[in-house]
């Protein structure tokens, strides 16, 4: 094929001004209202630490209470009756009239210099405690999964916003020739803020996630269909490529050089991404230290994947874990899922530090929101926790993060903050500043209104950096 | 603090922050700060913003301007075309010819049908030089049914019509008759004015018919929240925003939802004017049921009509399963008698088996529910009779449940209507004074009749009444931008203070009075549109013109733009010749990739692949779930449909490649159209013939010689390829010639040569070309 076509340079086009209106990115990021090419790696508007997100979201909230804000409080006044004054105007999903409180039934450690508190059933991230900063007092506007997770991603608890990681890649631009800047992996079933979670709202749709899948075409449609083999679609490519060039001489169209370089781009991704996909090439020790399995679905793969993505300078991977809503049993079903996701990620985090990738690299770790220090059910064996969005905890590494802090405070019980409380839009500026990006600058002008991931509030929680 | 409250804050407003500082500890600290939040919620401060002036351009009520003069040897067909020429001259710019006639009969057919023209119908207008052979041409078109399902389309969009109810559980609804019901009205081209009507409040009219009460399903669009925890009051109070909000978008243009929580900062509108038109909204009854900890999917729906022999077969049926009942009840007594004189003689036989003997060991009065359920039902289940019953009655209520009529979601009113208030920030918990229905005050005024109160049929007439000076712009422009590329307001969705201004005022406003004068038919003006020079001009520009103008604003030339989603595959099908005709009725499920549902909740995740002809049906029937939309859908921009949206995106990415490339519905295309071509072209057809008869197919006209060699030389590369593989060569024959096109699929050489076709077939139908409307 042609080396002429391989040219990005070729992709050069307005995909915006099409009724849109776009005012863009403050500053240099934007020429004339137009992206030139929408995906070319773009400088952001200040140095940043970070290059590449990891963001690995907790399907369903995980009880913090039992996981990263200890509370000896709580463990005291474990089954008596929670005061009224607590629940006065208060809405939870299941919770009865009078709710017991719930001391946790996990031991915490300290880890690390920094003397992090962890849960026991955290022993994994013990190991890299010194890498981790903790957020204890997060706090979110929506109260039910779809629309929260929708919220945690989106800044706004309604579909139809552009998800933080279309956000990111607008403003800086894609890392690969090969992949999408932004893939998402998911373990278990497809959250139920669906796609909108790693959707391009108002943005161009070149800047949505791209779903890779552990089973089957990892992109839909990547692979050939039955009976073309790679040199058969190598033939068709160029053929369409060909004629699609004799049509733009004659026409001129921009919008079809654009066509033509992204044949080349779906060509190239359909070798890369089985590729990228396949972990067989990973040494034993690697393989074990995720607990990854090649050819398994499972979380400790997709950890592995998300390095493996951010080495080909995929910008943003989203990894989503299902299974974390214990309104029930909690004392045995939440270690069944720390077992699942603890060592991967803390394998995770080593394995970017070993590489070298993790002062560039930000890893974060959250949920849609928490669980309440109230117990939900009969038994206390068979006791689980309600929603709560109140307070609760989310931890970053890497990419510019001082390790080892613990940032906020909650009160004695763990149901509000009592310092340092921090919305989902404080944790988004945070995000877009360590990778270099103004969360008040980055805007899209959209019927009639700029927009930010940040509405109209945020603001960059300091102490982490 | 409720979730919505944060919401509408983030608005516009900047929400004071959570501070809880206190030295404290203990209970008694919680006791504190559970006050400061468990109250008020946090403060914000409402910006005291004075309304914009009402002296904005869109709300004057447009003029009737006088249509320019023209020179003579300007290309004038249609006013239109005087309105466009003189702002080129203005503009210092020379209008573009005419495209070929072939690119005009594609370009029109595609957009009136979103189908392209046959060889036989592009042959036909070529061959046609007689003068009005357009007009007869657009003439055929607007009559064709395909014409309601192309354009149903955006209008769908702007409805939010899907399948499913979204959120979490995103469960399937039953609507699809709305959808059916926008079809028809295109289709016979009801006039927008009653079209309105109809949709807003067809449930209110003196003489409501089924069919008008179908067309409330407009706003029964709304999403609806069935996760355990929501609150049924904030869903209703969500549902009736989100009408508002679609309302204001889809006739006036006019983002009106900031008003929610505030005065708007940019337009004329109040919070009080903002709640005045939700009152409009406000005395429909909750859509979401409570039971227990679960949620339900709720609210009016009507059955609709059924064809005489269905319903005589349906009461039939009923009978049928009545009676059986009947029979199964004094059966049940029978055995229920005769159990005891049993339990007696099996307790007793060794054969019994254990779980049974220790139940029957306890005397019958100390039995558990549990226990006697399950004694009973072993002993019935011993009697043949029984047995047969159950089954009979169970085939009969299945077979009754297929004659049941299909229902559709409607608006329907409370008898009494509620008091609506106005919510403080938006909150549903936070109520403030009461507001009656009622319009803005920039607007004209909407008076409130004697005896009664305002209701949505006085909105609905309202807005089409002709003295809104916003509402038949907005559509006009909407149209506009689908045939011309761009708004003549470029900002389709605002026309408010913060919208573009239009290119072409004195255009605009002709077009806005003439449609009215013209009895609101969409059918007209599509017509005046295509009528018009502008509309034929040809696409390629020389380089110089389109500097000078990137975004075509003056229309020198025509836009050329990639078709919308579900025509890319409408199109892909009519060339293949699969594509179905059949119209109307319950949604299709065309091959998707397995595992696409995997999605959390409790809704089924069953996607049930249709058989033979609905396969291929158009893309305006397909099932819709809103969480995870049918994929290739996505890949080509289609939205969510989750809320209103009045325009797609058009982009342009590596994914659309792979799914034209490999999506097999497309290859299966591919597989079609090579032997469509095959069969057609005749034995002595050279390979020359054919890949002209299969590029006239995909793209109206005839290869170039440049061209055509690309693709001859495809062909014989394979040929040559594939005859030393018959067995590749058979597989892909096997596998992608779909046998609704053929049951016999050639053998030996001709299928080596189908094969290869195939490969041919498939660069054809990945041509930016074939999926752009030039």
């Amino acid at each position: 094929m042609s080396e002429k076509l391989d040219d990005r340079g070729l992709a050069r086009r307005a995909f915006l001004g099409q009724g849109l209106g776009m005012a863009g990115l403050a500053g240099a990021l934007v020429d004339d209202g137009v992206l030139a090419a929408p995906l070319d790696a773009r400088p952001g508007h200040a140095g940043p630490r970070a290059k590449r997100l990891i963001f690995l979201h907790m399907v369903g909230a995980p009880s913090q209470l039992d996981l990263f804000d200890e509370k000896p409080v709580l463990r005291r006044y474990d089954g008596r009756e929670c005061p009224a004054e607590l629940l006065a105007g208060q809405r939870f999903a299941f919770l009865g009239k009078k709710p017991r409180l719930m001391g946790s039934p996990f031991r915490f450690r300290r880890h690390g210099e920094a003397g992090l508190n962890l849960s026991e059933l955290l022993p994994h991230l013990g190991g890299v405690a010194d890498e981790i900063s903790l957020l204890r007092t997060l706090h979110s506007e929506e109260f039910n999964h779809g629309p929260a997770q929708v919220f945690s991603l989106t800044g706004f608890g309604r579909q139809g916003r552009p998800s933080m990681g279309a956000w990111l890649s607008y403003g800086l631009g894609s890392l690969s020739r090969d992949l999408p800047s932004f893939v998402v992996l998911v373990t278990g079933l497809t959250p139920g803020g669906g796609s909108s979670l790693w959707g391009n709202g108002f943005l161009p749709s070149v800047y949505q996630g791209v779903r890779f899948r552990a089973q089957g075409d990892p992109v839909l449609y990547a692979s050939n269909p039955a009976g073309v083999d790679r040199s058969a679609r190598r033939r068709i490519v160029d053929d369409v490529v060909k004629l699609n060039r004799l049509r733009l001489d004659a026409l001129g169209d921009p919008e079809i050089a654009t066509r033509i370089a992204n044949y080349e781009l779906a060509f190239r991704m359909q070798t890369a991404v089985p590729g990228m996909m396949d972990l067989s090439g990973e040494t034993a020790a690697t393989l074990a230290s995720y607990g990854a399995t090649p050819g398994r679905a499972s979380f400790a793969n997709n950890c592995l994947l998300a390095r493996r993505l951010v080495e080909r300078g995929v910008r943003v991977v989203q990894l989503f874990d299902q299974g974390w809503d214990h309104h029930g049993s909690i004392r045995k079903r939440l270690p069944v899922k720390t077992r699942q996701v603890d060592q991967p990620i803390a394998a995770l985090i080593a394995d970017l530090r070993q590489r070298g990738l993790l002062d560039e690299t930000l890893v974060v770790f959250a949920s849609e929101f928490g669980r309440t220090p109230m117990l939900q059910g009969a038994s206390a064996t068979a006791a689980g926790r309600d929603h709560h969005k109140d307070a609760f905890c989310a931890w970053l590494a890497g990419g510019g993060v001082v390790g080892g802090r613990t940032v906020g405070q909650t009160d004695e019980l763990g149901y509000f903050p009592s310092r340092d409380p921090v919305e989902i839009h404080d944790l988004h500026a945070t995000i877009l500043h360590l990778m270099g990006l103004d969360h008040e600058r980055l805007v899209y002008r959209f019927q009639g209104r700029e927009y930010r991931l940040t509405n109209i509030s945020g603001r960059v929680v300091s102490q982490l950096l | 603090m409720s979730p919505m409250v944060a919401n509408e804050i983030t608005c516009c407003l900047r929400p004071s922050r959570l501070s809880a500082n206190s030295p404290e500890t203990g209970l008694a600290l919680l006791v504190a700060v559970a006050v400061v939040f468990g109250g008020a919620g946090p403060q914000a401060a409402v910006l005291a913003v004075a309304p914009q002036s009402t002296d904005h351009w869109a709300y004057q009520r447009p003029g009737r301007p006088a249509i320019p003069r023209t020179r003579p040897g300007d290309d004038i067909r249609t006013p239109i075309d005087a309105f466009i020429v003189r702002r080129l001259r203005q503009q210092g710019f020379v209008p573009l010819g005419a495209a070929a006639r072939v690119t005009l009969i594609r370009r029109v057919t595609l957009d009136l049908l979103g189908i392209p023209p046959t060889p036989e119908e592009i042959d036909a207008f070529l061959a046609d030089r007689t003068a009005g052979s357009w007009e007869r041409l657009v003439d055929r078109l607007l009559a064709s049914p395909r014409y309601g399902e192309r354009w149903a389309v955006p209008w769908l969009d702007a409805g939010r019509f899907a399948d499913s109810n979204g959120y979490q559980r995103d469960g399937r609804r039953e609507a699809w008759a709305w959808r059916d019901w926008v079809i028809d009205a295109l289709n016979s081209d009801l006039p927008f004015d009653r079209f309105t009507i109809e949709q807003l409040a067809g449930d209110l009219l003196p003489a409501a018919t089924v069919s008008s009460r179908v067309a409330t399903g407009f706003h029964r669009g709304t999403m609806a929240n069935v996760e355990a925890g929501v609150d049924p009051e904030e869903e209703r109070v969500l549902a009736v925003i989100d009408r508002v909000n679609t309302t204001a978008a889809v006739w006036l243009g006019t983002t009106i939802e900031c008003a929610q929580c505030h005065d708007h900062k940019y337009d004329p509108f109040t919070q009080r004017e903002y709640y005045s038109l939700f009152a409009f909204f406000n005395s429909t009854q909750a859509e979401i049921r409570t039971a227990g900890t679960r949620r339900d999917f709720t609210g009016p729906k009507i059955q609709l009509p059924q064809a005489v022999d269905t319903l005589d077969r349906a009461r039939a049926q009923q009978r049928r399963v009545q009676r059986l009942a009947v029979r199964q009840a004094a059966l049940r007594g029978v055995l229920d008698r005769e159990q005891s004189a049993w339990e007696v003689l099996v307790g007793n036989r060794d054969d019994t088996p254990g779980w049974l003997k220790k139940i029957l060991s306890t005397r019958s009065g100390r039995r558990t529910a549990r226990q006697k359920g399950r004694v009973g039902t072993h002993y019935r289940s011993l009697s043949r009779e029984w047995t047969g019953l159950v089954a009979d009655l169970k085939k009969a209520r299945t077979l009754q449940k297929t004659l049941a009529p299909a229902t559709t979601l409607v608006m329907s009113e409370l008898s009494a209507p509620r008091v609506t208030r106005l919510l403080k920030r938006g909150n549903f918990l936070d109520p403030g004074d009461p507001v009656l229905p009622g319009t803005p005050a920039a607007w004209p005024l909407l008076p409130v009749p004697t005896g009664r109160g305002l209701n949505r049929l006085d909105l609905a007439r309202w807005l089409v009444d002709g003295n809104h000076p916003l509402t038949a712009r907005v559509v006009v422009n909407r149209h506009w931008a689908k045939f011309f590329g761009r708004g003549l307001v470029s900002t389709i969705e605002d026309f408010g203070a913060r919208g573009a201004e239009p290119t072409h005022p004195q255009l605009l406003d002709w077009l806005a009075t003439e449609w009215v004068r013209q009895e609101w038919s969409l059918k007209s003006l599509h017509r005046l549109f295509v009528l018009s020079s502008v509309y034929r001009r040809r696409a390629a520009a020389p380089q110089r013109l389109r500097l000078a103008d990137p975004d075509n604003r003056w229309y020198a030339r025509a836009a050329r733009r990639r078709l919308p989603a579900e025509l890319i595959r409408d199109n892909a099908l009519a060339i293949a010749g699969l594509l179905s005709d059949k119209m109307h009725g319950l949604p299709v499920f065309p091959r998707q990739p397995k595992g696409v549902w995997n999605h959390i909740g409790v809704a089924s995740n069953l996607w049930k692949t249709s058989q033979g002809e609905d396969l291929y049906r158009r893309g305006v029937y397909v099932y819709w779930r809103r969480t995870v939309p049918y994929p290739s859908f996505v890949n080509f921009d289609a939205p969510t449909r989750e809320v209103c949206s009045v325009a797609r995106s058009h982009s342009n990415t590596p994914l659309q490649a792979l799914t034209l490339l490999n999506d097999p519905v497309f290859f299966e295309a591919a597989g079609a159209l090579a032997l469509r071509v095959n069969r057609e072209a005749g034995e002595r057809a050279t390979a020359i013939d054919r890949v002209e008869q299969m590029f006239r197919r995909a793209t109206g006209r005839r290869p170039l010689s440049g061209e055509s060699k690309i693709l001859v030389d495809r062909y014989r590369e394979e040929y040559e390829r594939l005859v030393g593989e018959p067995r590749l060569a058979r597989s892909l024959v096997e596998t992608w010639i779909p046998r609704a096109v053929s049951e016999d699929r050639a053998a030996g050489d001709g299928r080596i040569a189908l094969a290869a076709w195939l490969h041919v077939a498939n660069v054809i139908l990945n041509l930016d070309e074939v999926i752009t409307r030039e």
